[in-house]
């Protein structure tokens, strides 16, 4: 609901809606928005406008679900509804009378794009608001006047990076950018420099507007003056021919928004106002209609919120709170549990085998605090409270009472029984005990449980305190109150949950392994191991996969190489598992070693792809071309998933894509590695993947259950 | 059809493009008409006659903006019957405003033009054009366009040529220039520029350093280590995936000099010399130009001078002499690897890394310093070939007359 009073000859309009959680642009709020802002320029007796919110926040941005629901209209159909909504935001600049933004909180893309078009900003000092233009975070650009109106106030330079990193600002912050124009430390105050502005400036007129001779009416103004200098100026060539390689080597060109963004910026400086906005709808339908954008939104956006709030959570289970965390294993990783539970509020105790051992571990989380306080992130005072929860210990007994216990111990079997045995009597009544396996089949670390029906997998990544993504596994006895138990945990530790069945590799580890089994595949087949790493990180990946294989370790890969070798699901002639019994027989395990793929140098200087490889490998004299490498290297990635779902390891598709995004950084743009299946076409991956299995192997061969969804958008049924 | 003649070459020396050195004061106004009216002098030139003067350059904006061949024709007190056009295809202008002229004298449809440009880049600097192929985001995206440095630097780093490799050429460039200069082989073209007083400002190429060597170039920091590693090394790498990084080994010394110069050469048929009772001191066999990667942009000399052979029905041993611009080190170079041409045979005087790189003038000069080599050593036959931004080639095969 939008509201609308009078204040003597000053119009108040209030974002107030109450038919979703918080104010946002979509087909309900813009009419209301509309209407309140057409009487306001009809009624002569109206001076001036603010524009305010009841709710805490301003605005935040524009509804996304109903961006996902036009992804698919034409472009053109777009193109002039986008335009329609940004003619509305330049009819505020030029209706004649001011218009003033009250902005008494969060301000995100077109609500601040709101107040951009206002006259004037006043912000209350809330250091909770967050200002900014975040769009390109979901594949979209500032498209109502954004990518015009903020290079025009603070300069282009400024300007940019606002947009295409799409960071939030403080209120102190955009105003120290000029951003906003003052501050106030009350509703009252702000709401009184309001007034006082539109007392001051009866008919405001922007830099970039001037009157119109004959009309007397505001136009846009030609050649109007950046600030910070114009498009082709010196300033110009750094920002647009430097900044675009800049911009791209971050993007290897996969995410088209920030390449919009800039050239939106670029043409539209280049003309005035009204045909600058044009040109930035244009831009903005183009990516409203891309597959990445839709990807991001649907993945990143709706789907990370709905993961977060427990979509994979029974929904019969009541809620359960962890209060007492027990963990097994003071190392990096119980280390690591132990610091983001402690965050949370959460009693820890923090066991390893010996005193000392159990306070190194609580030493990690004395590092981060002071780290987040010297870095201004965390109020140093609040430190010794947090600490305080984490008690370390060598004594079982001090576990008593822990409503879910985790073991962090290393990955054997054996040892994994004995602390399972010896931890679990202490839990509360109908606790939980939980592994943090990455590996072992969860039903056979069950096996030493006195009740499997509460054992379950937490699969942390390293490190824990960055990494958003709990993997968590259900055994085949494991109850869906131990699942509830184990997703209210993760959600209270503010991570993400996803869940999967129990199998060899779980889901994450085994499509990961994929991707260094293909970077050891392409070795073999004698591609430049350059090539190689390229091709991983320009399709997206963070790494390449010979790099991320020498961090993970190739004696961990032999382990579990061997363990499939022993459980009859790999033969020991995989060309895969003898180079890595090589690697490892020659001492090259990786990084830990300061040899793998790549030689890292003791003298500090970089690591680079070990020389002796052309000796175990040839290079060919004939190179694939990039695009194949990319290709092999991603289809691997997304033929494991789809075998993953079809045998239920996977239980959701929006599992699957969150989970290969957040563990192992299969790129975003694609929507995960299930939608990837989508994302290059249900028919073309199945015609591509035959071809791949013609060309290298079977691996890439597509399933039956794949093949008949051949003609369907979906690459597996809902 | 026609054959078209080269009757005359002149240049202005070309002076370091600084503004402390000899040329800045010079609007390149000046320059360009310093050309034409030796032309008309050396030649005692009915301008009546002229047809078309052809000028390249590169950044045709501010002075050297509006057409600076027809401004050129009218302050060089040329019949105004006689026109004037500027182009520009970056560093080959020069060239192609021969290749033009000629063009139109073997079409039949001209009899006699001027042909070359102008560069003060001293005075308008490189880039002052701007330009969507260096601004538009979208562009340089989709193509990974990236500055000629870092395209060099590719070059040397795809074909292995170290830093002291690049340095031993650019060395023995300087060595050559200065021999050159001590045994006055420029003179022939030269057009000193003076000022309205009469006084002479420079009469000789100002960027010949006697003593230059590999080890004095040693010294240099590479120019372009720093703008690559602000991302634009990973543009192009990301064309050219199969390099995990560029080696930085041009500099100052071992690439192009940035200078001011103008150049024209007089280009007309068989008849038009006759009437004007002109001696032509060379025939136009052939040129070409292409389109080349435009990441790597600067590879285009050698299928240009393959297909300007092509043209003419020549080898590469056909060939007596070269005059490759040394844009950077490594262009030559890379010419010279892939056509198996022998360094004796190729800029014999020195090149634009020892003398200068006046952008639109250059392919003229280079033009009249392989008429004035090809004369003086007999030989029969010479191509120009330069390397161009955006990814092009353009060659040229003169054959001597006189």
């Amino acid at each position: 609901m939008i509201t609308y009073t009078l204040d003597n000859t000053i119009a108040v309009i209030r974002w107030n809606m109450t038919t979703v959680p918080l104010n946002v642009l979509n087909d309900e709020s813009i009419p209301q928005f509309v209407e309140a802002l057409d009487r306001a320029y009809a009624d002569e007796a109206v001076s001036g406008i603010i524009i305010t919110s009841d709710k805490p926040e301003f605005v935040v941005g524009a509804d996304l679900k109903m961006m996902l629901r036009n992804i698919n209209l034409p472009k053109a159909e777009v193109f002039q509804r986008s335009k329609q909504l940004s003619q509305i935001f330049r009819k505020m600049e030029t209706c004649g009378k001011p218009v003033v933004a009250a902005i008494n909180g969060t301000a995100l893309g077109g609500g601040l794009e709101i107040t951009l078009a206002s006259h004037y900003r006043v912000a209350l000092d809330n250091p909770k608001t967050k200002l900014g233009l975040p769009e390109v975070k979901v594949g979209l650009l500032p498209g109502a006047g954004g990518t015009q109106r903020l290079p025009r106030m603070i300069g282009m330079q400024a300007a940019l990076p606002l947009m295409v990193e799409g960071k939030d600002l403080s209120v102190q912050e955009a105003l120290g950018m000029g951003i906003i124009d003052a501050v106030a430390a009350t509703p009252d105050e702000m709401m009184e420099k309001a007034r006082n502005y539109i007392a001051a400036n009866p008919k405001p007129v922007k830099a970039w507007d001037e009157i119109d001779r004959k009309t007397g009416k505001i136009k846009a103004k030609d050649n109007a003056k950046i600030p910070s200098g114009a498009v082709y100026s010196p300033i110009g060539a750094q920002v647009f021919s430097g900044g675009t390689a800049m911009m791209l080597d971050k993007t290897k060109g996969n995410y088209p928004a920030p390449t919009h963004i800039m050239e939106a910026v670029y043409e539209g400086l280049l003309v005035n106002i009204d045909r600058g906005l044009d040109i930035e709808v244009r831009h903005f339908a183009q990516l409203a209609t891309s597959k990445e954008a839709g990807n991001l939104i649907r993945t990143m956006f709706l789907g990370l919120n709905e993961a977060n709030k427990g979509a994979s959570r029974p929904k019969d289970q009541v809620k359960t709170d962890v209060k007492k965390l027990g963990i097994l294993g003071a190392g990096m990783m119980g280390a690591g549990i132990a610091y983001v539970s402690a965050l949370a509020g959460i009693e820890v105790v923090l066991k390893d085998v010996t005193a000392d051992g159990a306070e190194k571990g609580k030493d990690y989380s004395r590092a981060l605090l002071k780290k987040a306080a010297d870095r201004g992130k965390m109020n140093p005072l609040a430190i010794d409270g947090i600490l305080n929860l984490i008690k370390p210990t060598a004594h079982a007994a001090d576990l008593q009472g822990c409503d879910l216990i985790i073991e962090a111990v290393f990955e054997k079997q054996e040892l994994k029984a004995t602390v399972t045995q010896e931890a679990e009597p202490m839990l509360v009544e109908n606790g939980v005990f939980g592994s943090n396996t990455s590996t072992l089949p969860i039903s056979g670390l069950a096996h030493a449980s006195a009740n499997p029906a509460n054992f379950i997998g937490i699969h942390f990544f390293s490190p824990v305190d960055k990494m958003q993504l709990v993997e968590i596994i259900m055994g085949e006895q494991t109850t869906d109150y131990a699942l509830a138990v184990a997703i209210d945990y993760t959600r209270k530790i503010k991570k993400t949950p996803i869940v999967v069945n129990d199998s060899r590799g779980f889901y994450t580890s085994r499509c990961f392994g994929t991707y260094t089994a293909e970077g050891m595949e392409l070795l073999k087949d004698g591609v430049n191991p350059v090539l190689i790493e390229n091709a991983g990180k320009l399709a997206g990946m963070p790494v390449g996969p010979l790099a991320v294989h020498d961090e993970v370790a190739l004696d961990l890969s032999l382990k579990v190489m061997t363990e499939s070798i022993r459980a009859g699901i790999m033969s020991d002639a995989e060309p895969i598992y003898q180079m890595v019994k090589q690697f490892n027989e020659m001492g090259r395990i990786g990084k830990k070693a300061k040899a793998g793929f790549y030689d890292y140098p003791t003298d500090g200087s970089p690591k680079h792809l070990w020389p002796g490889l052309a000796g175990h490998f040839p290079v060919a004299a004939e190179q694939p071309a990039l695009a194949e490498v990319k290709t092999r290297l991603l289809y691997r990635q997304a033929i494991e998933a789809v075998r993953c779902f079809e045998e239920g390891v996977i239980r959701t598709k929006l599992d699957a894509d969150l989970g290969s995004i957040l563990a192992w950084g299969f790129p975003a743009y694609t929507g995960g590695a299930l939608s990837f299946v989508e994302f290059v076409g249900v028919e073309t991956f199945v015609a591509e993947c035959d071809r791949l299995a013609d060309h290298y192997g079977e691996r890439f061969r597509p399933t039956a259950g794949l093949r008949a969804r051949v003609g369907e958008k979906e690459a597996v049924a809902a | 059809m026609a054959e078209a003649f080269i009757y005359d070459a002149v240049r202005t020396p070309r002076g370091r493009g600084k503004s402390d050195r000899s040329l800045h004061e010079v609007q390149p106004i000046n320059l360009l008409t310093t050309v034409l009216r030796h032309l008309q002098q050396r030649n005692n030139l009915d301008t009546r006659l002229v047809e078309d003067v052809i000028m390249g350059c590169v950044a045709p904006v501010g002075e050297q903006g509006a057409d600076i061949a027809r401004t050129a024709v009218l302050e060089a007190g040329y019949a105004q019957t006689a026109a004037g056009v500027q182009l520009n295809r970056f560093c080959s202008s020069g060239l192609e405003a021969i290749n033009m002229a000629a063009a139109y004298v073997m079409s039949g449809q001209m009899d006699l033009i001027i042909a070359g440009g102008v560069e003060s880049m001293s005075r308008v600097p490189m880039g002052s054009d701007g330009g969507a192929m260096a601004f538009s985001p979208e562009i340089v995206s989709r193509h990974s366009l990236v500055p000629q440095g870092i395209s060099a630097d590719l070059i040397a780093t795809k074909y292995g040529y170290s830093r002291h490799d690049v340095d031993t050429f650019a060395a023995e460039s300087y060595r050559r220039a200065v021999d050159a200069q001590a045994n006055n082989r420029f003179v022939k073209s030269i057009a000193p520029v003076v000022d309205d007083l009469g006084i002479e400002l420079l009469g000789h190429d100002e960027g010949v350093r006697p003593g230059t060597t590999v080890e004095s170039l040693g010294k240099l920091k590479p120019a372009f280590e720093m703008m690559g590693s602000m991302g634009l090394d990973a543009l192009a790498l990301m064309k050219y995936a199969e390099f995990d990084r560029i080696n930085h080994v041009h500099h100052a010394g071992n690439s192009s000099q940035i200078v001011d110069g103008a150049a024209g050469v007089l280009i007309g048929s068989k008849e038009m010399g006759e009437k004007l009772g002109l001696k032509p001191r060379a025939r136009l066999r052939s040129l070409a130009i292409v389109g080349t990667e435009p990441t790597i942009m600067l590879t285009g000399p050698v299928p240009a001078a393959q297909k300007a052979l092509k043209k003419a029905g020549m080898s590469i041993s056909d060939i007596d002499l070269f005059e490759v611009n040394e844009a950077f080190a490594a262009v030559p170079m890379f010419f010279m690897e892939q056509l198996g041409v022998d360094f004796s045979k190729v800029n014999p005087n020195g090149g634009s890394i020892a003398l200068g790189h006046p952008l639109g003038a250059t392919g003229a000069i280079l033009t009249a310093t392989l008429i004035d080599e090809l004369e003086r050593t007999g030989k029969g036959t010479g191509l120009v070939t330069l390397c161009i931004g955006g990814g092009m080639g353009i060659a040229t095969i003169f054959e001597r007359i006189n």
